[in-house]
């Protein structure tokens, strides 16, 4: 892609890629907004940045990952997400096939969930500028009558439940990055959790608290935050949590946890002691919750700590990362 | 000790004088009621909130005040006294007065092992003491573990709950007895129980079981230290591979039989804070003691209750030829702090001891047993804590009141009153929840028993350590440190040291202040500034703190900046990572180290000696053990613009097939060698002669006499850590010192170097 002369050109050249790729009503208006009705109950909206590299992966790339995020980030309030939009920093000299690979797969996720995108912007800036390609997107989504998940809603005794493995998202991009392959490929997780957060919802009503993607900072992050607002500590399993051996010995690599590393595909839940299994249970059922696994439990805690209790009995406190992961061993 | 006022012109007039120091709840004024009644002087002495004020009056008046600090019992420290003359009274008695309540600024003294005459007393049949195990007085027994806070007094303590026998209240009160405010009196009739029977006990010790014993700062595990079986099924139930236990034996004649221990040794064994010690060890124990090393750690008895134990081992299971060993490690599961408490100690310890043997004193504050060793004729610390807690480190002047926070793997705490800092004892990893409530606790024991309001709280660069996230939650005034500056000011503070100084700082790791990994560092210190000077070359780290737990990455890491990456794979064929790490290593975005530590972990895995740790320092000090002769490689290594660089001595360390005891030997001589010629360029070049040694790799005794000697030999002022550890045990006495002289500082020149 150029940037300035044959500027008009190259921006009807873009607007039809997305048009096409991403192919609904609202966009095919052309205008510089789009309506739609609005019904009774709460909505949630969320916005959120895709700075990442590599823009591929196995598993998907940039486009997918800001279309799967986004609905999370939605889909966590236990809303059911609608409308995106999605506004693109180009970089000048990135290959127009790959933006159409990302458009369109971008179209793709959208589609395969149920929700459209129908406001979008693009710029073109000069080359150093940006790396690559930046998304910045937006959603919103309806939620429920009477449903209020918050962060600051975990009770003592609650249950944890995580919805499948970790990790692989994280371990996925850095063993592209540091060129560590596996003999299995570790393909990213990125997928949109929205009907899987329907079916708990429909399972666990008000015994659900709380429930978080766990992306950046990983686990350890989303638990920390969650126990912080809630005032609780939590206490974990190490040998309940699911990592899958490609992710472990990769992880043992690079020499980075599992609980610390990025997933774009995981849900984990804070649940009612009564409405646990239930949940679970509906949670097993769904395909992106195959996986799941009750892997500990919130405490009364003044430090407010995570704690885990590891696969050598030792119990210790999970760390919430301040930055990357330094070395600490003297 | 210092002495001061007018001393002259002393017939006829009455002395007042004022003792500061360790005065208080050691038995110091019946000390001095006894002197003073000796000289016939009239008078009194009475605690006050700065030590002791003695007045005396009389003929020989100036024979008490020459007396006075020679004689002084066993557990005092004076640091100073001032005699002034007053008008004279008259008085031909002399008394103890009652103690006056005010502003406190003494101290608890540290606990103190049995002393020799309650250690007759025990064994006497005629005493009311007889095989009492709790029998003390003021030259022995618990104090800083068992004091809730200042004035150290009986209602202060965890002697509180036991009301005095009418034997014991006498004994108290009687101004000639050793036990004259003796605060933790107690005798069979009024005093703790023990929940068992000695002979029980040592039955039980005896038949290889392994037995847990309520010590004097937390939980002791204790088995026969010759049974291999017993000592493997503690390492199962500890879960414990490799890291090496302590020993006790009864008495100092029993190490003969165990360890090659010179003079300075049993010395050191033998002092009332009875430390671990590390000495040569003949191997005679169970080989499953101290796996693949040379030294094994030793201790004497230290309460009536192991001399109970050992009296009933050596007799009634008497062992022909040979006198008893046990193995004496701390009962704290897996890395957290010692255990206080009893419930949480029988519900903890269910699993590894089979009998667990407790009493009704509580522990009040934990403390871990002390380890030191004898390094070229000196003490050097390893863990200091019971028994040297809470003895506080003179400064060279009077700082502000400050708390240092250290860092986050052997941490200590420190807090400054006038020209003083209390170093915390060893407190453990701040890794557990445990672990960072024994260090809250801990910060607000040293506060309380010192009254102390701290203005600043220094800590660590790091920002993922739990001292640090304290600091910052704390509200107050932060100075940030820098983790190898603060190994080398613990050094100068304790020589009284404001600079200019050179510092070799041999380390793991630590956050430098440009972000990167440090850890073989050489400093210039001038006040509370640094200049780095140098370092060791870089090398690749890779994975982190798994390259720090698996010495043969550091090897891999080595092959590769030797263009020798082809090798990786097969040498560490072992290791199911080998040739993905060697992809790795071929990328960019690997971390990179100057660590010490690392270096000593890349020699041990190139030498095959320990590919992967079980403990932290397994690799280097089993390197160390197998060190014969320290012998310089030529041109091992190169020095260019204060990089010092080891990968000329890495290359021969890599041939193939070369003997450990010869790399071992090669890697020790060569490093010191190095170093010595490091500081001496930058010496020549700064015109500074003093240099401060410290930092982890100051443990391993071989590399640091050879520096030392090498330093002095090239006409260079070596300073060693004396009274603290040369790891992050000293961190926080560091931090302290600098944020003292960055607050003494003229306003306006504040700012790191
Ligand atoms: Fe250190
Ligand atoms: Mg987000
Ligand atoms: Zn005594
Ligand atoms: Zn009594």
């Amino acid at each position: 892609l150029s940037h300035g002369a044959g500027g008009r050109a190259m921006a009807q050249l873009i607007s039809g890629l997305f048009h096409q790729a991403f192919g609904n009503e609202w966009l095919a208006g052309s205008n510089d907004q789009s309506a739609f009705d609005v019904t009774a109950g709460r909505m949630v909206m969320t916005t959120d940045g895709y700075v990442i590299s590599p823009l591929f992966f196995p598993g998907g790339n940039i486009g997918s990952l800001a279309v799967h995020g986004t609905i999370n980030d939605i889909a966590m309030s236990g809303a059911r997400p609608l409308y995106l939009s999605a506004s693109f920093i180009i970089e000048e000299g990135f290959r127009f096939s790959d933006l159409k690979t990302i458009a369109e797969s971008m179209g793709a996720a959208a589609c395969a969930a149920g929700v459209y995108i129908i406001a979008g912007d693009t710029k073109v800036v000069e080359r150093g500028k940006a790396d690559g390609l930046f998304i910045s997107m937006t959603g919103i989504g309806l939620v429920a009558d009477g449903l209020d998940l918050s962060a600051d809603k975990a009770k003592v005794g609650d249950r944890v439940l995580l919805s499948g493995s970790l990790g692989d998202h994280g371990v996925a991009i850095m063993s592209k990055r540091q060129n560590v392959a596996f003999q299995t490929e570790i393909v990213s997780d990125s997928a949109a959790l929205h009907s899987l957060a329907a079916a708990m919802v429909a399972a666990g009503g008000g015994g659900i608290r709380v429930m978080r993607d766990p992306t950046r900072g990983g686990l350890a992050a989303a638990l920390n935050e969650i126990a912080l607002q809630s005032e609780l500590g939590f206490h974990l399993q190490e040998s309940m949590i699911p990592v899958k051996p490609a992710v472990a010995a990769t992880c043992e690599l690079l020499g980075l946890e599992p609980i610390h590393v990025a997933n774009e595909g995981k849900l984990v839940a804070i649940v009612a002691p009564d409405s646990a299994d239930a949940v679970l249970a509906a949670m097993k059922a769904h395909p992106l919750g195959s996986n799941a696994a009750d892997i500990g439990e919130a405490v009364a805690d003044d430090h407010k700590f995570v704690q885990m209790t590891t696969d050598f009995g030792g119990r210790r406190i999970v760390d919430w990362l301040w930055g990357e992961q330094l070395p600490r061993i003297c | 000790m210092t002495m001061g006022g007018e001393a002259t012109a002393l017939d006829g007039r009455r002395l007042r004088l004022h003792v500061r120091g360790a005065v208080q709840g050691v038995g110091f004024r019946p000390y001095v009621y006894g002197l003073a009644t000796r000289y016939r002087l009239g008078g009194f002495v009475a605690n006050d909130p700065h030590g002791v004020i003695i007045e005396v009056e009389g003929e020989r008046a100036s024979d008490f005040v020459a007396a006075l600090p020679l004689e002084k019992p066993p557990l005092a420290r004076i640091d100073e006294i001032s005699v002034h003359p007053v008008g004279a009274m008259a008085s031909e008695e002399f008394c103890i007065r009652a103690s006056k309540q005010g502003r406190v600024s003494t101290r608890i003294v540290a606990d103190a092992a049995t002393c020799p005459e309650c250690l007759s007393e025990l064994f006497d049949p005629a005493s009311r003491f007889h095989r009492y195990p709790f029998v003390n007085c003021t030259h022995c027994g618990p104090r800083y573990t068992i004091a809730e806070r200042l004035p150290y007094d009986r209602p202060t303590t965890a002697m509180k709950r036991f009301a005095m026998c009418k034997v014991c209240a006498d004994d108290y009160a009687d101004a000639r007895s050793r036990r004259f405010h003796a605060e933790a009196i107690a005798c069979p009739q009024c005093g703790p129980r023990l929940s068992h029977e000695i002979q029980d006990i040592a039955a039980a010790i005896a038949a290889g079981k392994i037995v847990a014993i309520k010590g004097l700062g937390g939980y002791q595990l204790i088995c026969d230290a010759r049974d291999e079986a017993a000592v493997q099924r503690l390492r199962q139930r500890k879960e414990r591979d490799q890291k090496p236990f302590a020993v006790m034996v009864g008495s100092v004649d029993a190490v003969a039989g165990i360890a090659d221990a010179d003079a300075a040794e049993l010395a050191l064994l033998e002092m009332a804070p009875r430390p671990i010690v590390l000495m040569t060890s003949r191997h005679r124990l169970a080989p499953a003691i101290a796996p693949g090393l040379s030294r094994i750690g030793i201790m004497l008895p230290v309460t009536p209750l192991h001399h109970l134990i050992f009296e009933a081992l050596n007799s009634v299971h008497k062992r022909a030829g040979e006198s008893w060993a046990t193995v004496a490690t701390s009962a704290n599961p897996g890395g957290e702090p010692l255990l206080l408490d009893n419930r949480e100690a029988e519900l903890r310890l269910a699993g590894i001891a089979d009998l667990i043997v407790t009493h009704d004193r509580d522990i009040v504050t934990r403390a871990d047993d002390s380890v030191a060793a004898v390094v070229a004729g000196r003490t050097r610390f390893i863990r200091r804590a019971r028994g040297y807690v809470p003895e506080p480190v003179r400064l060279a002047q009077t700082v502000p009141p400050i708390l240092a926070v250290g860092g986050a793997l052997k941490s200590t705490v420190t807090v400054t009153r006038g020209n003083e800092a209390f170093v915390s004892q060893h407190i453990g990893d701040l890794d557990t929840a445990e672990g960072v409530r024994f260090f809250e606790e801990t910060v607000g024991h040293l506060l309380s028993t010192l009254d102390v309001e701290p203005v600043v709280i220094a800590h660590d660069l790091h920002p993922n350590m739990a001292s640090t996230r304290f600091a910052e939650a704390s509200g107050k005034r932060l100075i940030a440190v820098q983790h190898h500056h603060a190994h080398a000011a613990s050094v100068m503070a304790e020589h009284g040291l404001t600079g200019p100084a050179l510092a070799l700082v041999l380390d793991g790791f630590g956050q430098g202040s440009d972000g990167g990994n440090w850890g073989g560092e050489l400093l210039l210190c001038q006040s509370a500034q640094f200049r780095r000077l140098g370092h060791l070359a870089p090398m690749m780290l890779p994975g982190g703190d798994r390259a720090a737990r698996e010495p043969w990455r550091m090897a891999a890491s080595v092959l590769h900046g030797l263009r020798r990456s082809d090798a990786i794979a097969t040498r560490f064929a072992a290791q199911p990572q080998a040739a993905r790490l060697c992809a790795m290593l071929e990328q960019p975005g690997v971390p990179v180290t100057t660590s010490a530590g690392r270096l000593f972990d890349a020699a041990a895995g190139l030498l095959g000696l320990c590919p992967v740790q079980s403990y932290e320092g397994e690799a280097a000090m089993k390197l160390e053990a197998h060190v014969r002769t320290p012998r310089i490689a030529k041109s091992g290594w190169t020095i260019e613009d204060g990089v010092l660089s080891l990968f000329p001595l890495l290359a021969r360390l890599a041939a193939e097939g070369i003997d450990p005891v010869d790399g071992a030997g090669l890697f020790h001589g060569t490093l010191a060698a190095a170093c010595v010629d490091w500081i001496g360029r930058a010496a020549r070049e700064t015109g500074i002669t003093t240099v401060a040694l410290s930092g982890g790799c100051f443990l391993n005794a071989i590399l640091s006499s050879e520096i030392e000697r090498g330093c002095i030999a090239a006409g260079l002022s070596p300073l060693l850590p004396r009274q603290m550890p040369p790891n992050d045990g000293g961190l926080s006495l560091g931090q302290a010192w600098i944020a003292a002289l960055k607050l003494l500082e003229p306003q306006g020149q504040e700012g790191t170097a």
